[in-house]
Order: C-alpha cells, then sequence, then structure tokens
C-alpha cells in the first residue's frame, strides 16, 4: 500500500461511481416501468390475478385419468355370465353403463354420436365357452379412438376388469385350488417412486405454474420495448444518455421481480392447496428460477427489439410461447418425441427449468443432480441478454 | 414508419357516398389494403400456423418412448442375465446401467439417468429352480402417473412372457392342457376405431388446429380494433357515415378471409405431411372452419370493445385463452378425464366444440347429423358475443370515453 495503491483506489472510485450511476439509471427506469404497469388497473389484474386463478382452476384439468367411460353393451345372447361380466364393469367404478342392446347396429350409431365411447360385444356362446373352459372365452371391445389418450386409458382400465372377472370364474370352477407348487413362479412387485398414489397434481402442478409465468413475463417483457417504438416514446429514450446496458436491465428488472414473486405465491398455493411435496432445497429452486427468469424475459425483450409493432411482437411471442410449452415435456414427455425434436429442445429454457423443478421439488435432488440444466440456463441467460443488448439500436432507422 | 389505421381512408370514396354498401365496401378495401401492405405482419400471419402445425405435428405424442433402465443383480446367475437381455431385446429399453446393489438408484432417479429399475435378490435363479416364489422388484419413477403406469407395464410384461417361457420349457405337473394357472380365462380382442394405430398426428393435428386459429384469430381482431383506439382514429371512423356494426364487419372480414388461407394450408400440410384423413366431407370442414373462424374472431371483438389500450387486449388475449384453450378443449386432456365442474366450465371453450367437429369429420367421418349440437352451440357462440359486443361498441363511442 503506498503511491501505487492511491492510483487504483481512484481507479476503483471512479468504477465505483460509475457503477452507482449506473444502478441508478437503471433503478429509475425500472421505476418508470413498475409506475406504467401499477397505474393500469386492467394490466395488473391480468399479470397477477389471472395466472392465480388459472393455476387454481387449470390444475384439476391436467389428468388422463377416466372416470366413469360411457359403455354400451352388446349382449347377443343374454346369460348369467354376460349379466355378471356387465355388473363388473358398471361397478368398477370406471365404467358407466349407457345403453344395452342384442345387435351392433344402435351400438355403432351411439358411438358416432359419441354417447358412447366403448362398446362390449359379449358374442353368442360366452358362458359356454367360460364354462368348458378348453380357451380363452371371447369378448369384444370397440373404443372410440377419436382421443388416443382417452382410448389407451379406457383400454387398460377394461384389460383390468376382465383380468379380474376372468380370475373370479377360473378361481370358482377349480374350487380355489392353488397352482401346483413346482411351476416356476415369479412374483413381481412394483413400486412407483415419488409418487405411489400416481397423483397428477403432484406432476403437472409444478409444470402449469411454470407456464403461466412464463407466458406473464415474455408477454410483458415483449411488449415494453416495441410499445414504446409504436407511441415513440422510444425515441425520447433515446436521446438521454441512458446506456444499452442500462435500458436493458432498466426494462428486465421489475418484470423479472413480478415473475419472481408470482413463482413464489405460486409455489405456496401448489403446495398448500395441491399438497406437491417440497423434498429438496426450495433455495435450490428459487435460484434455478432467478436464473431462468432472466433467460426467459431476455427472450421476449430479445422479440421486443426485433418487432415493428407491438402485433408483431405478440404474434411472435405466441409462437415462441408454444414452442415452449409444446416441447418442454410439461404436457407430454420429451422422451416420445423424434430424435431431432428432443435435440430442439435441449435449446429450450422451460424444458431445463421444469426439469429442474419436478427434480428438485419431488424427487428431492440435489445441486450435484442439476447442476447441468441450471448450467444450461445460466448460459442461456447469459446469452439472450448479450443478444437483446446488441440487438437494440439507439438510433432510428 | 409505415402510416397506419384509418388516418387515409380519404383515399377511399368521399362522404358524399353514404350510408349502406358503397361505404362498406370501401372501408373493406380499406381494410384489406391494410393488411396486405404490412408485408412482415402478413407473413408472420400466413406462416405461422403453418409451421406450428407441422412441427407440433410430429412433436406432440403421448406414447412412451424408450425406458432407461437399470438392472440391479446383486449376485447374477443364468436366470437373472437371461431376464435382463429380454428386456435389452424388447426394444422399448435401453439399460443404462448394470449394478451390484441398489444404493446408486436414489441418485440416478433423481438425476433422470434412470427412469426405471429392476432389482432382483440373490439366488434368484436357484429358487426358480427349487420351485419357490422368485420375487422380483420393479421400481418404476412415477413422477408422471402416465408414462409411470405405462413403464410399469411394459417391464411387468417382459417378466411375465419370461415366465411363460420358463413354463413351457418344463410342463409342470397338474397343469391343465393347453392352459396356464395364470392364462387369461376370458380374451379381450380390442378395436381402436377411427384411428387403429393411435397414431398421435392423427389426434393432435385437429387439437393444433383449433387452437392455432383461436389465439390467431382472437389476436388479430382485438389488435385491429383497438389499435384504431390507440391511434384516436376510431373517433374518424365514427364520425363516418359508417355505423358501429360496419366498423366491426370492416374490420373483421378481412381476417376471416386470411384465418380461412390459413385453415386451407394447414389442412394441405396434415394432409400431405402426416396422412391424415379427411373421411367425411371436405366443403363441410371447410365451412365449419370458417364458422369456427368467426366465433374466435368474435371473441377478438368483445375483448377490444371491452380494452382501451393494444397491450391490454393482446395480455387479455393471450392471458386468457392460452392456457383454458390448451386444457380445457380436449386437446392434450381427455374431457372425460375432467372433473365435473370444469366440464361444465369446458363448454364456454369454443375450441372444445370445434375439437369434436374436427375429429368427428376428419376421423370418424360423420356428416352434418351427428355435428348439429356442436355446429348450432358456436353458432349461438358466435351470434352472442357479436351482439354483446356491438352493444358495448354503440354505448361507448359515441360518448368518447
Amino acid at each position: 500500500m503506498g503511491a501505487a495503491p492511491g492510483a487504483r483506489g481512484e481507479w476503483l472510485a471512479r468504477t465505483r461511481a460509475r457503477l452507482g450511476a449506473s444502478l441508478r439509471v437503471v433503478l429509475a427506469l425500472a421505476r418508470k416501468e413498475v409506475v406504467q404497469i401499477v397505474r393500469d388497473r386492467a394490466t395488473l389484474v391480468q399479470l397477477v390475478v389471472i395466472p392465480v386463478v388459472q393455476l387454481l382452476v387449470l390444475a384439476n384439468a391436467a389428468s388422463f385419468e377416466v372416470r366413469g367411460a360411457r359403455v354400451f353393451v352388446v349382449d347377443e345372447a343374454p346369460s348369467p355370465a354376460s349379466r355378471a361380466l356387465v355388473a363388473r364393469f358398471a361397478g368398477s367404478g370406471y365404467f358407466r353403463v349407457v345403453g344395452w342392446a342384442p345387435s351392433a347396429a344402435p351400438a355403432d350409431e351411439a358411438l358416432l354420436d359419441r354417447r358412447a365411447s366403448v362398446i362390449l360385444r359379449v358374442p353368442r356362446g360366452f358362458d359356454e365357452a367360460l364354462a368348458v373352459g378348453d380357451g380363452p372365452a371371447r369378448v369384444q371391445l370397440v373404443v372410440d379412438a377419436e382421443d388416443g389418450a382417452a382410448a389407451a386409458v379406457v383400454q387398460a382400465y377394461a384389460a383390468q376388469v376382465l383380468a379380474a372377472y376372468g380370475a373370479g370364474a377360473a378361481a370358482s370352477k377349480a374350487g380355489g385350488a392353488a397352482a401346483p407348487a413346482a411351476t416356476p413362479r415369479i412374483e413381481v412387485r412394483a413400486r412407483g417412486w415419488y409418487n405411489p398414489a400416481l397423483d397428477y397434481h403432484v406432476y403437472m402442478v409444478p409444470g402449469i405454474l411454470v407456464s403461466l409465468v412464463t407466458i406473464v413475463g415474455t408477454l410483458v417483457a415483449a411488449q415494453s420495448i416495441a410499445r414504446e417504438r409504436e407511441i415513440g416514446t422510444i425515441e425520447q429514450l433515446n436521446v438521454t444518455p441512458v446506456g444499452k446496458y442500462e435500458f436493458i436491465a432498466g426494462k428486465l428488472l421489475p418484470f423479472w421481480l413480478l415473475a419472481m414473486a408470482e413463482l413464489a405465491v405460486g409455489l405456496a398455493i401448489a403446495h398448500l392447496v395441491f399438497d406437491v411435496p417440497v423434498r429438496g432445497s426450495l433455495a435450490l429452486v428459487f435460484g434455478a428460477a432467478a436464473l431462468y427468469l432472466v433467460a426467459a424475459l431476455g427472450v421476449g425483450l430479445l422479440v421486443s427489439t426485433t418487432a415493428e409493432t407491438q402485433q408483431q411482437a405478440q404474434f411472435v411471442s405466441f409462437f415462441v410461447l408454444v414452442v415452449y410449452l409444446l416441447m418442454s415435456g410439461l404436457f407430454t414427455p420429451v422422451d416420445s418425441m423424434p430424435r431431432w425434436a428432443q435435440w430442439l429442445a435441449e435449446l429450450n429454457p422451460v424444458k431445463h427449468f421444469v426439469g429442474v423443478m419436478r427434480a428438485v421439488l419431488v424427487k428431492g435432488a440435489g445441486a450435484a443432480e442439476v447442476a447441468r440444466p441450471v448450467a444450461v440456463l445460466a448460459a442461456y441467460a447469459a446469452v439472450v441478454c448479450t443478444l437483446a443488448v446488441r440487438r437494440y439500436r439507439k438510433t432510428t432507422a | 414508419m409505415t402510416p397506419r389505421a384509418s388516418a387515409d381512408r380519404a383515399a377511399g370514396p368521399g362522404p358524399g357516398s353514404g350510408h349502406g354498401s358503397g361505404a362498406l365496401s370501401a372501408f373493406l378495401r380499406k381494410e384489406a389494403r391494410h393488411l396486405l401492405r404490412d408485408r412482415r405482419t402478413l407473413a408472420i400471419l400466413l406462416l405461422m400456423p403453418l409451421v406450428q402445425v407441422l412441427l407440433f405435428g410430429f412433436v406432440v405424442r403421448t406414447e412412451v418412448g424408450r425406458i432407461r433402465l437399470a438392472v440391479v443383480e446383486p449376485a447374477p446367475d443364468v436366470a437373472t442375465r437371461a431376464l435382463r437381455h429380454r428386456l435389452a431385446a424388447a426394444g422399448r429399453f435401453d439399460v443404462v446401467a448394470v449394478l451390484r446393489s441398489d444404493r446408486a438408484l436414489p441418485r440416478l432417479f433423481a438425476s433422470g439417468r434412470a427412469q426405471q429399475a429392476v432389482v432382483f435378490p440373490a439366488g434368484f435363479a436357484d429358487r426358480l429352480a427349487g420351485g419357490e416364489p422368485a420375487p422380483v422388484l420393479i421400481v418404476t419413477d412415477a413422477t408422471d402417473p402416465n408414462t409411470g403406469s405405462v413403464m410399469r407395464a411394459h417391464a411387468t410384461t417382459v417378466v411375465r412372457r419370461y415366465e411363460q417361457e420358463l413354463r413351457a420349457r418344463r410342463p409342470a405337473t397338474g397343469d391343465p392342457p393347453g392352459r396356464s394357472p395364470g392364462g387369461a380365462a376370458v380374451l379381450a380382442e380390442t378395436r381402436m376405431r377411427f384411428n387403429p394405430t393411435l397414431a398421435s398426428a392423427h389426434l393432435f393435428v385437429p387439437g393444433l388446429v383449433a387452437f392455432v386459429l383461436t389465439i390467431v384469430s382472437a389476436l388479430m381482431a382485438s389488435v385491429s380494433l383497438t389499435r384504431e383506439k390507440e391511434t384516436g382514429t376510431m373517433e374518424v371512423l365514427l364520425v363516418s357515415p359508417l355505423r358501429p356494426w360496419q366498423i366491426v364487419v370492416g374490420k373483421v372480414l378481412p381476417y376471416l378471409a386470411l384465418g380461412f388461407a390459413n385453415v386451407l394450408t394447414v389442412l394441405l400440410a396434415a394432409r400431405v405431411v402426416f396422412g391424415v384423413p379427411v373421411r367425411g366431407s371436405v366443403a363441410l370442414l371447410l365451412a365449419e372452419c370458417l364458422l369456427f373462424i368467426a366465433t374466435s374472431l368474435a371473441l377478438g371483438v368483445l375483448i377490444a370493445t371491452r380494452t382501451s389500450s393494444q397491450r391490454v387486449a393482446l395480455t387479455a388475449s393471450l392471458m386468457g385463452l392460452m392456457m383454458p384453450t390448451l386444457m380445457l378443449s380436449g386437446f392434450i386432456f381427455p374431457l372425460e378425464s375432467l372433473p365435473a365442474p370444469l366440464r361444465a366450465l369446458s363448454a364456454v371453450v369454443p375450441a372444445r366444440w370445434f375439437l369434436l367437429v374436427v375429429r368427428g369429420i376428419m376421423l370418424k367421418g360423420v356428416g352434418i347429423g351427428h355435428l348439429w349440437d356442436e355446429t348450432l352451440v358456436l353458432a349461438g357462440m358466435t351470434a352472442l358475443l357479436l351482439g354483446v359486443s356491438a352493444r358495448r361498441l354503440d354505448v361507448r363511442l359515441p360518448g368518447g370515453r
């Protein structure tokens, strides 16, 4: 410490002063954005109330479970056996019998009309085949597959009911005799980790929360610069000494705070209302969220710097949002996508963040397990913000 | 800067042409020119829906892909090795790890490197040979319940098939011929009507069409009207001889044409690229699409009459429509899965009705006879939405609030 450090101290002081001035500019710009949002009651309601309401309502919609599938029974030769089978279906809780006829024609009509979604056809001679037992007794299931997800689920339910019925029939015939001891027998025990009750809320609520926060953040960010350009106030900002970094930071900061707050409220709802577990560290979740939101809002600002009008900005961000939502594994697993789409999905910040959320909250993953997606998010945030700053021109063409 | 909105309406026939169709058609021409002049926006509007349907037609699928499987063999023997090879050869599993103990499983699962594990006990083969029950533990990552239960079923099937194979090799005493004790007494022959292979593209393309049309149409309509308000040119329109409903019609009709162009390109792409069938009448399908675009535009008009700035209108359209349309229309989650109150709520989502119509015509090949309910609901919605907005427009505009 002597004369040389004096020069260094001066340099430090200058830098600090410059940073301080910069920070003041950013804060002033951020304050302006906050005032603009808070002043406009309608926008405030849209940004705060709608996401919360949608989270509360839509979380209940995200399920592939089918309750009370409408089954139409075609019983070609009614017998005690066929009646017992139908009673099984009705009593399983999965099915609701909506019609009963001896021939196929009315059932087909019901399927076309959407009054029924499954036809169970019990052919003539079903009871005899069951009683004789030299081969399985056959029935036919016709499932309306116009909604494939529901069709697959309904088929699985029906298989379950039929297996239970068949086992009951076989047992009553054999007099309850157990399988001979010499038969090789494998006992399958199945365990579902993390979500043994197969509760859809545990899986979907974090995802829905992320999509809502992402939609809100991207929309406000995408509008902000395009709006200034359209109204003409961007010219006033351009003639001030506000730097490009300061401008982007001033836009980013308030939206980032808003989105973080919403995420926190949403997480509280997820935990308290929908019983989503918090098995890992919340600090890790919020750390990843901080990076993710910089990236997501940065994409919005990037769109905004490129668009000529709010309309363009909004259409492009709609496109981006749909890509976010449908290619992130939120609703359909990334693993089922074609290979090239899985590579594309790697570019999607939502995919990484939803992955982190689910891993930390539901599986209790620690920093080591989610290091890779978090690193990707950090890189994403840095790249997107740099691009947004570079795309923003202080001159108008 | 592109000149925009209605400042240039003087270019059309002057107010001298008076009320009625003359003024309206001039206004329409002006609006069409606006739409065609802004090349960049037009390109976005025409290409975006096409790209979306093409991209997501490939991407959105619910079938479970390859499963990352870990196998735990504390003491590898003939039987565990045979079963591991069966699993690897089943075509569904990628064996990512073969472990000696299950201690590392939680970490593999938490990081997502494994989704499922088959855990054998020591002495598996001995137990099988001795006729003792040999336990196998199948651990599945059930975070996603749907994928979880499918994965469990796949692994169980492979184990069961191996078991049958063992039995066939060494017929046990006391089994009735031709039927193993665990065999099915009732066999279901299942037919998937209307989409036998459950091809995802066939299922999701109609949903994508409904989703994209809703958002794009509502956005277009709400923006075009609120922009007039924001730039102040709405006042100019108001003092013109045009009646409020004519303003709305003039604003919306060009977008109806644009939306219809979208429908044509998207359906053509669905046909050529994904081979999605149109089993019913193409004319009926196009007519229903036109009706649905009108409904969505009417939704946009309603949003526009209730908001004063583009910012609010755009946010309302996207925030208010995107997630509900995605989740309450039957596009991804089956309508049958909705709890009763939500199923009732889904009745106000236009896309829900349209989706039934599109799937009905494309996949089931039904005619209008089966679709009257849905069609009338959509027509009724359109009329209601337009009626409400026309009243609001009437009341609102002369006041100039």
